[in-house]
């Protein structure tokens, strides 16, 4: 189920801004490869052209190949819905669908596949709550409105709900980010036990985050406002945290910039 | 040597004492507003109780029942029945037309067009809603009512077996359906507007969690911005619903007043309260005019009744959106 990402120089803009330039590298399936770098440096732009998402913002645009287990994403008669469906994205600020019950959002993603089966739809939400660890916390409430649990709470729905249509790929944007440190222990934990099924890329701006859930990272890098971001370094989570080969990757995984 | 004030000097510092008469001030002046407006909405009520009065006494209950209008003639007839029954016939017949046209156009100037497209869009319905209502009046009669009766005249032919699509004397023209049809235009703007605004409150974060699922276009809108912008669009209608049903000169100029409750809309007749009070004030007698007094203090009720049932509406699916169920 886990698939294998290879970029091929990936370029992205929004409209004339140039926001990533000649990106190309491997993601590895069964693993967590961690993005990371300062503020504007194009890392989230890179994660959302992993799903053709990018592209949803007006005027943006993207060069370059993305090849999941060699199938190019962005390769002529490729239904951007369709790559969708198979990667999943989790996003900064929890987003569940307000007005949506908690079963609902969990069911959201099946149901665009045609899946109509109460019984089916039941052991899905089930599963797909399981997993993001929230079964035990809202099995009583499933109909319930999503936009009434907490943030935490929150997220790992949007978590269940992307799982629940049994992706290839998760995409993680800064999961943790707008959370509290109990809410963040019980994400990464959780993407601990995910990673043994999925593929999966998270973007952060904690470094121990980084260094705690990933096995891989990646550092981007901007040369100066109003240039694009680059990718500078990528390599083992371990090595890139303690003798990386480029200063730039040094100077700011000891925090003397960014 | 300069020393600190005492502490409780401080703490009564003049700069404080002048937030708390800003303070006075602007409460003084919202409560004021607020009273005003219960004030003047008991003044209209009284007012309209008050001379409606004397209209009731002399027609009695059939007041509601009546379908005539002869309140000068001796003994006076007249009754509200068929004028409320032509309010909200034309009205709802409106409402069935633009609603689906109003919530489409709304959706395509914010999620569909492009930003600019959208913004332009935008203006084009704002300008419909700055047209006098006169001036729908007058297109309507002499421009949108003979080119609606082709349309009529086929529907009456091929599924005139439906009451509502039914002409029996095989004329058309000035009906209720062809007031409904320049009630609907009028009330559009107001719909789309408020609908496109509602859509625009939609946190963008929204849509793209359902795009990320994979959900097409149309699949967004159904699942991330429909849902939470129910109550607004229900508000927005019934401030459509609200203005066709006060609407009075458009409605006076198209319609060939009648005074029968009939469902068959296509046929000429009909009429509303409003466009009723326009058309025979200036001829009225005194019982005349308490009656037609009587008739606006129906048109009060009603609409004070939809905007109620809007506000319930709107308070039960915000509840619903906030998790409070």
């Amino acid at each position: 189920m886990a698939k294998r990402i290879d970029v091929e120089d990936l370029n992205a803009w929004y409209g004339s801004f140039h926001a990533v330039a000649d990106v190309s590298m491997t993601i590895e399936p069964k693993q967590v490869t961690a993005l990371i770098g300062p503020s504007g440096c194009g890392k989230s732009t890179f994660l959302r052209a992993l799903n053709r998402m990018h592209e949803v913002v007006r005027g943006a645009r993207v060069s370059g190949q993305v090849l999941l287990d060699g199938q190019d994403i962005y390769g002529e008669g490729v239904d951007a819905v369709a790559v969708r469906r198979s990667i999943g994205m989790v996003f900064q600020r929890p987003n569940p669908f307000p007005t949506m019950s908690v079963r609902d959002n969990v069911a959201a993603g099946l149901k665009l596949n045609g899946v109509r089966k109460k019984s089916e739809l039941d052991d899905v939400v089930e599963r797909s709550l399981t997993m993001a660890g929230l079964w035990d916390e809202v099995s009583h409430r499933l109909d319930r409105p999503g936009g009434g649990l907490s943030g935490g709470q929150q997220q790992r729905l949007c978590i269940a709900r992307a799982l629940a249509v049994e992706p290839e790929v998760l995409l993680m944007d800064e999961p943790c980010s707008s959370l509290d440190p109990i809410s963040t222990l019980r994400i990464e934990d959780l993407i601990g036990e995910l990673k043994d099924r999925y593929t999966i890329v998270i973007v952060t701006h904690n470094m121990q985050e980084a260094a705690r859930v990933s096995e891989t990272t990646a550092f981007f890098n901007i040369a100066g406002a109003g240039e694009p971001g680059r990718l500078i370094e990528m390599g083992p989570t371990t090595k890139i945290f303690t003798k990386p080969d480029d200063t730039r990757t040094e100077d700011y995984i000891t925090g003397r910039f960014g | 040597m300069t020393v600190a004030a005492p502490a409780s000097e401080r703490l009564a510092s003049r700069s404080t004492r002048e937030v708390r008469r800003g303070d006075r001030i602007f409460r003084g002046l919202s409560v004021g507003s607020g009273l005003a407006i219960l004030a003047i909405i008991v003044a209209i009520a009284v007012f309209l109780v008050w001379k409606a009065l004397p209209a009731f006494h002399t027609s009695g209950l059939r007041f509601f029942t009546q379908t005539a209008w002869f309140p000068d003639a001796r003994p006076a007839r007249f009754g509200v029945a068929a004028l409320a029954f032509g309010t909200v016939l034309s009205s709802v017949v409106a409402l069935v037309l633009v609603v689906p046209v109003a919530i489409g156009a709304a959706l395509t100037l914010t999620e569909l067009a492009p930003r600019r497209l959208g913004v332009f869009g935008g203006y084009v319905v704002d300008v419909l809603a700055v047209v006098p209502s006169v001036v729908y009046g007058l297109w309507g009669v002499y421009y949108l009512v003979p080119k609606l009766i082709p349309m009529q005249r086929w529907l009456d032919h091929n599924a005139g077996f439906v009451p509502l699509f039914q002409s029996r004397n095989d004329t058309f023209g000035r009906s209720v359906f062809a007031a409904s049809a320049v009630l609907a235009i009028m009330v559009l703007p107001i719909i789309a507007a408020i609908s496109r605004e509602v859509f625009r409150q939609v946190p963008q974060a929204n849509r793209e969690a359902a795009l990320a699922l994979g959900a097409t276009r149309w699949e967004t809108i159904r699942m991330a911005v429909l849902p939470p912008s129910r109550s607004g669009v229900v508000g927005a209608v019934m401030l459509g619903f609200g203005r066709a049903l006060g609407e009075t000169i458009a409605v006076a100029l198209v319609l060939a007043a009648s005074f029968n409750v009939n469902f068959h809309v296509f046929e000429p007749g009909g009429n509303t309260i409003a466009a009723n009070i326009a058309t025979k004030f200036g001829e009225s007698g005194v019982t005349g005019r308490e009656a037609l007094i009587a008739s606006g203090l129906v048109l009060f009720v009603i609409t004070l009744g939809v905007n109620m049932a809007a506000r319930g509406v709107v308070y039960r699916s915000t509840r619903i959106a906030e998790g409070k169920v």
